[in-house]
């Protein structure tokens, strides 16, 4: 049986629908990121120094319930999973650029979806990273001449790990959740290392 | 407003899985996942479409994010969902007394060398998010949930790449 979903991709609606689910969908992902105090780069950071592993958390909960809803959807007949985008894989830019980004991460505190969170908030250096970013994207975009042979270089399209590794689909987010979970386990066992997890800043005197 | 009153961060287990439900709620709906890079590429390809066409025109990285001719950020999809995001975290800040003018840094360093170093590191990351074609959303959230070959290396990159600056700027958090 054919799915229903993704509803835009088989025409149930319109562009113009699509920009109200944009906005939709974005002050949800804005209010959860907030709730769990992605806003905040001295609780982000935290990561980086195994004090407050809450990025790691945050990210690995949210892949693992949104891959096991498109694994069992997709199973039901529900979602024809072909028509649901894969990020293209080009291998060397994607480790390059990665290298650059985590720097940057670890640099700003900030990445740039929980930048705008940060503004949002009130946070000055929330504003700033976001001007960074757009002078990044600026350097990136005049650069983008003479670095383009690197930057399309390793194309492997939208390559999944089911088909690298040579594994059925339920096998791989199998391996995943259980990666997660452990992940988790080693999280927990950090933080309680590391005493307190750090808390909304004190208003500055 | 109080400080005292602030509300205390949900557990960062649920709040992801709410953002997973996003992640899926946009699969389901749209066929694609969240981003947040691609919105600041718009919003740059825009403003040098402005202020130098021909420029843009001739640029293959701006033009590829002009492709509908009216070149207008407010028609893109990823443009309007960081507008959101900017409202959600707003809404959510508010409902929680979180809202503060201020710059979360360690008492280690200025006012000043925190937003340097936001934007030295928000510019690192407008790089290597262009030449990875993502971020920690489009790459690393949607890739990550679509089992993206790709999107798996630039997360393990990305992390290795964070750690090894890190001890650098240990004093920057303290």
């Amino acid at each position: 049986m054919m799915g229903g979903a993704p509803f835009y991709e088989f025409g149930r609606f319109g562009e113009g629908t699509s920009l109200v689910i944009a906005v939709l969908l974005g002050i949800a992902f804005g209010w959860f990121l907030e709730q769990g105090g992605m806003g905040n780069a001295r609780k982000l950071s935290g990561q980086f120094y195994f004090t407050d592993l809450s990025v790691l958390k945050l990210m690995f909960s949210a892949i693992v319930t949104a891959m096991l809803g498109l694994f069992w959807l997709s199973w039901a007949g529900l979602l024809d999973l072909s028509r649901v985008y894969v990020p293209e894989t080009f291998i060397a830019p994607q480790i390059v650029g990665g290298l650059v980004f985590g720097v940057g991460f670890a640099t700003g505190g900030l990445c740039p979806g929980t930048s705008c969170v940060a503004a949002a908030t009130g946070r000055k250096d929330g504003l700033a990273l976001i001007a960074g970013m757009l002078a990044g994207v600026f350097v990136f975009g005049e650069a983008f001449p003479a670095i383009d042979r690197f930057a399309d270089s390793t194309a492997r399209g939208a390559w999944t790990l089911p088909q690298a590794l040579g594994l059925s689909q339920g096998t791989v987010v199998g391996i995943l959740v259980a990666v997660a979970l452990g992940a988790f386990a080693g999280a927990e066992w950090l933080e309680r290392r590391a005493e307190h997890p750090a808390r909304p800043m004190k208003l500055a005197a | 407003m109080s400080d005292a009153k602030a509300a205390p961060y949900a557990s960062p287990y649920l709040a992801g899985v709410g953002v997973g439900v996003v992640l899926l709620l946009a699969f389901v709906l749209m066929g694609r996942g969240l981003g947040a890079s691609g919105a600041f590429s718009s919003v740059v390809a825009a403003a040098v479409n402005t202020a130098a066409p021909a420029h843009a025109a001739g640029n293959a990285f701006y033009s590829g994010y002009l492709t509908d001719g009216a070149a207008n950020p407010l028609r893109d999809w990823l443009v309007l969902e960081i507008i959101g995001v900017v409202i959600g975290g707003l809404a959510s800040g508010l409902l929680a007394r979180r809202i503060r003018w201020t710059t979360e840094r360690g008492a280690g360093i200025t006012d000043r060398r925190r937003f340097v170093n936001a934007f030295v590191g928000g510019t690192a990351m407008g790089v290597g998010a262009k030449l990875a074609r993502g971020c920690t959303s489009g790459l690393g959230l949607t890739g990550g949930a679509t089992l993206s070959v790709g999107s798996w290396l630039f997360i393990i990159a990305a992390f290795v790449g964070a750690y090894a600056a890190a001890p650098l700027l240990r004093r920057a958090w303290r």
